[in-house]
């Protein structure tokens, strides 16, 4: 068995004391990330990584400590969903419709529980997906060509645009947001300045860190402003915590079947968490037989949402490392991580790094033990955690962030365009712009041009080449299909929105 | 209805002027089919569609803040620029405490709590950063004992 022997590679990398001891830092921070409303996951991972990187961390260390903050953010975004009615992060969102109810009926300890064993089952299962899909997938992308990948990064855009985001204009022109940034600095095939407008400080381009940082923490800080920091944790108290186990057992087939679905809605390029638990959810309500007790604190569905979500932060893992394009916003940060690290994801990483790719994956198992630990018996510190006012967090973070990115280059210039980007963030978000697509645009925008260029090289200039291929055309397809799609689909599956009492 | 179309103008600005500075984009010898300048352009092309559509199409108008909240966040940005300034010249501590100061009193207006969060801030990220993750700060102006 192959998979065997490269899982205990894995294991033999993911057990040293040292990679253990960042498994656990990792998760308990990745829990408080997840817990605090206003810090979700691809926030946290992005302050995150300047700090790993001038920690001179090696990629597999580094690696293994943001994976495990980015499953324990999964873990840890449900907590003030049940507790506050506040989503921790996005995908969080669906938690809020059965879990605070929960809550209020005096059922708030069961809810936690239930939801940790659901995001263990969710999260574990799904990891094991990965690693039964993902040297498949890998074989199969040896043969893509720059068509395909031109094709590739269109399909991730376009269901990204077509499911994150309620106006596909919107989401297109975040895009090409992005994909404009990434232009900035010198030409990779023929070395000339583009768009520099002779600023040194532009030419080696934009780093996508500035940006993730000033879009999502520095963002967050004016949205904090704005609001006053309301929607705080204080005065939060937990009675003793007790394992519900008829109500684990109930909902077992739940938790499965959520699983399956939230995995493959990871596995769709561009698609993600929230779009995991959203379909879990929904597919429970639809098949149960008492519809009217969901949303009214129906244990299924806390346990429904919270499967999906995390089999989906576990699915859209494999786009991200055999194919180099993530499966959500979350994915595009840690793509960020590897590439800041000089890894090349895509499908050579497994023959040639195979101890970063099972390092990384054996590591995922054990953060899910670690977690489930953290989150069931030891759920109360993190109620405690929520208590931090924002009126001290937000400074920190913002502190936090210009630390990090100062430490990368140690030039002014980076700070005022991730002010500058917080600024845009902010304006993005009022006019439900996504911000992710951006992100993404910067991340994939050369490699992009350059896929689309080596193509054209390829065939001489001759278009007709970006379809010559079935795979490159069932990718145009599904580019197309998942862009249009929606657009219909919207008035079927409309999201909820949060509760409000 | 009007922050959309407002946006729109402004995108479709943007991208014209993209666009034409793609123009002025040199060639090289070294050439390829593409070149350097077809997927800006195309980039601006399409932001100019999806302009036009956000136009004729816009969403509702989302709840903007009053234009006291603007101040606010008016004085943040300036706050953030300054910091972004003055972390190299005048050392960590002191224009950390100054931002965190005043951020931290935008968002829970009290003075006292906004002071002590600064002065926690400024020296407790400085001996994390300084000691436990070794980054090279400077705690002081250059020039000053410290």
């Amino acid at each position: 068995m192959e998979t065997l022997t490269n899982l205990a590679l894995g294991f033999s990398v993911a057990l040293t004391p040292f990679t253990l001891m960042l498994a656990i830092i990792g998760c308990f921070l990745g829990t408080i990330i997840g817990a605090l409303p206003g810090l979700g996951p691809s926030n946290g991972v992005a302050i995150l990584i300047p700090i790993t990187f001038t920690l001179g961390l090696d990629a597999t260390s580094a690696l293994v400590l943001m994976t495990s903050v980015y499953y324990g953010a999964m873990y840890g975004g449900r907590i003030s969903s049940i507790l506050l009615n506040i989503p921790g992060d996005e995908p969080a969102l669906m938690t809020t419709l059965d879990g605070y109810p929960m809550a209020k009926q005096g059922k708030a300890s069961d809810a936690l529980v239930l939801s940790g064993v659901a995001s263990f089952v969710g999260a574990f299962l799904a990891t094991i997906g990965l690693i039964i899909l993902a040297p498949l997938l890998a074989r199969v992308a040896y043969l893509f060509g720059p068509a395909e990948y031109f094709a590739l990064y269109l399909l991730a855009f376009c269901t990204l645009g077509g499911m994150a985001s309620n106006n596909q204009a919107k989401s297109a022109i975040a895009a090409c947001l992005g994909l404009g940034i990434a232009m900035i600095g010198l030409d990779n095939t023929s070395g000339m300045p583009r768009f520099t407008y002779g600023n040194l400080h532009l030419m080696d381009g934009v780093d996508f860190l500035v940006a993730i940082v000033g879009l999502f923490a520095i963002a967050e800080v004016f949205f904090f402003i704005e609001s006053h920091g309301k929607n705080t944790a204080l005065g939060v108290r937990l009675e003793k915590v007790t394992i519900p186990f008829k109500m684990i057992m109930d909902s077992f087939w739940t938790m499965i079947r959520s699983t399956i679905i939230g995995f493959f809605a990871g596995v769709l390029p561009g698609a993600g968490a929230s779009l995991g638990s959203f379909m879990a959810y929904m597919a429970q309500k639809a098949i149960a037989k008492d519809p009217e007790t969901y949303g009214k604190g129906n244990p299924r569905g806390v346990a429904a949402p919270e499967a999906g979500n995390n089999a989906a932060a576990g699915g859209a893992l494999v786009p991200m490392l055999t194919l180099g394009v993530p499966g959500s916003g979350t994915t595009a940060v840690l793509l960020a991580l590897l590439m800041t690290l000089n890894i090349t994801p895509g499908p050579t990483l497994f023959a040639d790094r195979p101890e970063v790719v099972w390092g990384l994956i054996a590591s995922l198992l054990i953060s899910n033990v670690v977690l489930l630990i953290m989150n069931v018996p030891l759920v109360k510190i993190f109620v405690y955690v929520l208590q931090v006012p924002p009126w001290v967090l937000l400074p920190g973070v913002t502190m936090i962030s210009f630390v990090g990115i100062y430490s990368l280059s140690g030039s002014y210039f980076d700070l005022l365009l991730m002010v500058g980007f917080g600024v845009l963030g902010y304006f993005l978000r009022k006019l439900d712009i996504p911000t992710v697509p951006v992100i993404l645009g910067i991340l994939l925008g050369n490699q992009m041009e350059d896929s689309l260029r080596r193509a054209m090289v390829l065939s001489d200039g001759d278009w007709a080449f970006l379809f010559s291929t079935p795979i490159a055309i069932g990718l145009w397809i599904a580019a197309i299909g998942g862009f249009i799609a929606p657009m219909f689909l919207r008035k079927v599956l409309k999201k909820p929105q949060a509760i409000t009492d | 209805m009007a922050s959309d179309r407002i946006f729109g103008l402004v995108m479709f600005a943007v991208a014209l002027a993209y666009v034409a500075s793609a123009f002025q984009i040199q060639s090289s010898f070294l050439s390829d089919p593409v070149g350097s300048k077809s997927f800006p352009i195309l980039i601006g092309v399409v932001v100019m569609i999806s302009s036009l559509v956000l136009i004729a199409k816009p969403d509702a108008d989302p709840d903007w803040p009053t234009s006291r909240t603007f101040l606010m966040l008016l004085v943040a940005t300036i706050t953030l620029i300054g910091y972004a300034y003055a972390l190299k010249p005048m050392g960590f501590i002191f224009p950390t405490f100054v931002a965190a100061s005043i951020l931290s009193y935008q968002i829970g207006p009290r003075i006292g709590p906004a002071l002590i969060t600064g002065a926690g801030l400024s020296v407790g990220l400085f001996i994390l950063f300084k000691y436990a993750l070794g980054l090279g700060l400077f705690p002081f102006p250059a020039g000053m004992i410290g």
